[in-house]
């Protein structure tokens, strides 16, 4: 039963109490002082007080470390939520930074506040250990990302994108919820460990099978799962750049996180075998295997025809969950540490190249691949930050990403053997790379070989330096963990 | 030999420091350039002084890098490396030399060009698969921005199509590699260690996964059917990059073929033998008798470069001793050769005459307009030829007879092949340097012709060939004359190393 000790609790969520006081701090701050400033000082100021608070919330995760169970085991502070928590706090930051170089939200401090709930919800989705705190944790950083994609009011595109993106996620929050209760209505547990114990004793039932089906589909639509995707080229092209940034970084890395700890701990006696997930009746990691190689071969087949950059970064982004989802499949057996890594690597280097995107679009727009013509003789700072983070995302080492991939590809082997379907799975991903190739450097040949169009002002491009800083510590990063993957795996 | 490293760390420096200075000065770009390429050469020349020929690999560096995985900071060399890093030290300066003048973006060309030849000295100095696989992708990625940029025909096609073959290879590559750690349950990526889990695989496995590897890096070396990308690249590519593409980096991938895929499964390429004999026999014709028939001067060298690369991979296939110091000993070779020869074709006709039609050269008395490119490629054509005396005759003589001793058919095959080097060879000497100079154009020869609008109006007034180019081809030259006359220079470092363990096993086909 629950033995709630408030002073244990309130300990624990430091980082997530810091983070909801500084939203209202922010909301305040401007509300009280803001009005009579001009916009630009008004974003100054919501930016640097929430960066404090990020950079509070990250220093408190740190001091509280990994504690273990909290609340009754509720929530769990183990190495896994720790790395998450830090990690979306890192990516939030890099969010932040990226906003200073975007075009202006017309609320500057509702949009910063919105971005710091949406990453409470993150750091509670990384701690979560309970369906229901499960639930409320994504469903609070959901509300906050579809607020954030239909922030830009004055263009349709945004508009449209968040209710798509809302449509989408409401449906995937009812499959979730109709999932959940049908796991609460077998096992008559709600937290993670109780219903492994539950789920230890209990056949693969039908209504189990339906309850699988319900969450896995709903974490196909929040991860943008082949086939479940279709939202996210949209979300991705219409929101302002800042909040794809989010949605594609840290979002994807709390995403990840909770799904990894429902379905390894909580639902792992589910799983079926890796080595023979199809032959086996049953499983949910043969429905994992299979989306993750229908996202493999749509994202990077559909990324190939793509002459908008942010439709293309969403179908890499597709791409990229069918790696993640491998590494779901073989976490249990490999340890968290590679997906984590490749987590947190991808946010990196996603939200470093829409960095680059929000800078370019503030002067004179950045749409198309064609618009990057010439980035090299405009802005050389921002071509070879971009180039860092395409390189990565492709995954040439000894960039961040190589290492990534590598670590899921090992894992994913050993896991099951090359004669398993996973082993195919892990052939048809390496063989997709260097198909993934041919896109990414399709963009790298805008932004560093061809000469800039005539339609596009050939003037140097001036980025605002703290979108300069934030964009060479994210390639810093990518080069330092490329180099020393070390840093991130020696924890796990 | 423990400075050996330095060429790898000298080169990535050079790299940014290029980058750097390059946007203040293009000269001072080109001298960094120049620097850097010569002190990496040096530290490998040094190292080469003091080397004590030895059978097994020498440990240069060894320390962990990703314990989690086993992988380990791990460079080693021997003789057959050493002879290619020597190589690379030679190519990257002469590459330089004849790079001089690059005007645009001088600062970028140099940091792509040097962080290749970084990650071409990494590979030939790996001993662990991972570290190995890391410079090799290094080695590609600049290839495709150098030509895209500074190229000339087609070049973002060359660029793009070059890149793809190369990463497709090296897919393969990474999927064999993974396929021997997870399955042989390897508790790390040296190439020991992965030389002592292979084994253990089951032989349908052994024979699959040899087939990924040695194919992924044939795919670099230019290994018939899939040898397309290397003509358009060469094509494409700026003077420096296609001399370094023909001299090293193709060399990297029979290098790959010979250190990682043949050691690792030997049973695989006893399998696989007469295939890839075939296939490489099949190159060296094929390619030859294209090269017969090309109107561009470029192409005609960019096919020879495939058809010699035939040699190496037969040669290899063969799996002798002897085959085998004669395949290394022909990367060498074609290396300063095909330089040599892309330097003459690229840098000193090209940009001065500004076409590569040999019908349009024909008209152009060029041995009296430029002598000492026609000297050059003379010489250089009597190399690629195998004429005694240059280092292609040593190299592909001990080829012919280590491949007459695995099958006299196949040697035969291969000797044809020479013939069809010296047709093509000697037709393209004639034809762009000893043309029958129109007689128009013999009698304008002191002042324009109205009425012929092409090159030769510009006949009279060609620059002189600067004192770059004249170092770069001197460079070059007399590494082709001294191996030509004294090739145990070299040998006497390769044929120790072919008695490693790993070597011995190639040698048996694994049956030991």
């Amino acid at each position: 039963m629950i033995n709630p000790s408030y002073a244990e609790l309130a300990h624990a969520f430091q980082p997530e109490i810091i983070l909801a006081d500084g939203a209202v701090l922010v909301l305040a701050y401007d509300l009280i002082f803001g009005r009579r400033r001009a916009p630009g000082a008004r974003l100054t100021a919501s930016l640097v007080l929430g960066a404090l608070t990020l950079i509070g919330a990250l220093l408190a995760s740190v001091a509280v470390g990994a504690v273990g169970g909290v609340y009754g085991n509720q929530f769990v502070l183990d190495d896994l939520a720790v790395g998450a928590r830090c990690g979306v706090l890192v990516l939030a930051l890099l969010t932040l930074g990226i906003a200073a170089g975007a075009k202006p939200p017309r609320h500057p401090a509702e949009y910063v506040a919105i971005i710091l709930f949406a990453t409470t919800g993150f750091t509670l989705m990384a701690a979560a250990n309970h369906l229901l705190v499960a639930f409320a944790g994504l469903e609070l950083a959901s509300l906050s990302l579809y607020i954030l994609v239909g922030f830009d009011k004055d263009r349709r595109d945004s508009a449209e994108a968040a209710l798509k993106y809302f449509l989408f996620g409401g449906m995937a929050t009812a499959f979730l919820l109709f999932g959940f209760s049908l796991i609460f209505g077998v096992t008559g547990e709600l937290e993670l460990s109780r219903i492994a114990a539950a789920l230890a004793h209990t056949e693969l039932s039908p209504l189990l099978m339906v309850a699988l089906v319900m969450v896995l589909v709903a974490f196909g639509f929040k991860a943008a799962a082949a086939p479940f995707h279709l939202w996210a080229p949209d979300a991705y092209e219409g929101a302002p750049t800042p909040s794809a940034a989010l949605i594609a970084s840290a979002s994807k890395l709390a995403g990840f996180t909770l799904f990894l700890r429902l379905l390894w701990p909580g639902l792992g006696g589910l799983a079926g075998d890796p080595a023979h997930g199809f032959g086996q009746a049953g499983g949910w990691i043969t429905i994992v295997a299979l989306l993750s190689g229908a996202s493999l071969l749509l994202g990077n087949l559909a990324a190939l025809a793509q002459t908008n950059l942010r439709r293309l970064l969403a179908y890499s982004a597709i791409a990229h969950t069918g790696v993640m989802l491998l590494g779901v499949v073989v976490a249990d057996v490999v340890g968290f540490g590679g997906l984590y890594y490749y987590l947190l690597t991808y946010g990196v280097a996603t939200a470093g190249a829409f960095g680059v995107i929000a800078v370019l679009e503030r002067q004179g727009g950045c749409q198309k691949i064609t618009d990057l013509a010439g980035l090299y003789r405009r802005s050389p700072l921002l071509a070879g930050c971009l180039t860092v983070f395409v390189l990565s995302l492709a995954g040439i080492p000894p960039l961040a990403g190589f290492f990534g991939k590598f670590s899921v590809f090992v894992a994913a082997l050993q896991a099951g053997g090359l004669a398993s379907p996973l082993g195919a799975l892990t052939l048809l991903a390496i063989a997709l790379s260097a198909v993934a190739l041919y896109y990414y450097l399709a963009v790298l040949k805008q932004a560093l070989v061809v000469a800039p169009s005539e339609n596009v002002p050939a003037t140097p491009v001036r980025v605002p330096v703290v979108t300069a800083l934030t964009l060479l510590v994210a390639a810093g990063l990518i080069v330092a963990l490329g180099l020393f993957p070390s840093w991130v795996l020696n924890p796990f | 030999m423990n400075l050996l490293p330095y060429s790898i760390y000298l080169s990535f420096a050079g790299a940014l420091l290029a980058l750097a200075v390059g946007q203040r000065s293009a000269a001072a770009a080109r001298v960094v350039a120049l620097l850097t390429a010569l002190a990496a050469w040096g530290v490998a020349l040094v190292a080469a002084f003091g080397f004590k020929p030895t059978p097994e690999l020498v440990t240069l560096v060894n320390v962990p890098w990703i314990p989690q995985l086993g992988v380990n900071y791990h460079l080693a060399a021997d003789g057959i490396s050493l002879t290619l890093v020597v190589l690379t030290g030679l190519a990257a300066t002469a590459g330089v030399l004849f790079s001089w003048n690059i005007e645009e973006r001088v600062g970028e060309f140099f940091a792509f060009y040097l962080a290749l030849i970084g990650g071409v000295y990494g590979v030939f100095l790996s001993a662990d698969a991972f570290v190995f696989f890391v410079f090799y992708e290094i080695a590609i990625v600049p290839k495709y921005f150098l030509i895209a940029n500074w190229g000339s025909t087609n070049r973002q096609y060359g660029a793009m199509k070059l890149a793809l073959y190369s990463f497709a290879g090296s897919a393969l590559v990474l999927a064999g590699l993974l396929w021997v750690y997870a399955t042989g349950h390897a508790t790390g990526f040296g190439l020991s260690e992965l030389t002592r889990a292979a084994p253990t695989l089951a032989r349908a496995d052994q024979l699959t996964v040899f087939a990924l590897i040695f194919t992924g890096f044939a795919v670099l070396a230019g290994m018939f059917p899939f040898h397309t990308w290397a003509p358009t690249g060469h094509v494409a590519a700026p003077t420096g990059a296609s001399m370094l593409l023909a001299g090293v980096v193709m060399k990297l991938g029979a290098y790959g073929c010979l250190r990682v895929a043949m050691p690792l499964i030997p049973a695989g390429l006893a399998f696989w033998q007469p295939a890839i004999a075939a296939l490489a026999v099949i190159g060296i014709i094929y390619a030859g008798l294209v090269a017969l028939v090309q109107d561009d001067f470029k192409f005609v060298i960019g096919y020879s470069s495939v058809s010699h690369m035939g040699f190496v991979i037969l040669g290899l296939a063969a799996a002798n001793p002897v085959a085998v110091s004669g395949a290394v000993l022909q990367m060498f070779s074609h290396g300063a050769i095909a330089g040599l020869l892309f330097a003459v074709v690229g840098r000193m006709v090209y940009e001065r005459t500004h076409t590569r039609q040999l019908a349009e050269l024909q008209k152009l008395p060029l041995h009296r307009l430029m002598p000492f490119s026609a000297v050059v490629f003379v010489i250089a054509g009597l190399a690629s030829m195998g004429m005694p005396g240059f280092s292609g005759f040593p190299a592909e003589l001990t080829l012919l007879i280590g491949t007459s001793q695995f099958s006299t058919v196949w040697a035969v095959c291969a000797a044809f092949g020479v013939l069809i080097a010296a047709a093509f060879t000697l037709r393209a000497i004639q034809v762009a340097f000893f043309g029958q100079a129109s007689a128009s154009v013999a009698t304008a020869n002191g002042g324009a012709h109205a009425e012929h609008g092409g090159p030769a109006d510009a006949a009279h007034a060609y620059a002189p060939i600067t004192w770059p180019e004249k170092t770069g081809a001197l460079l070059l030259l007399a590494a082709i004359v001294l191996i030509g006359l004294k090739p145990d220079l070299l040998l006497n470092w390769i044929v120790p190393s072919l008695q490693s363990q790993a070597m011995r096993a190639i040698w048996t086909g694994g049956a030991q």
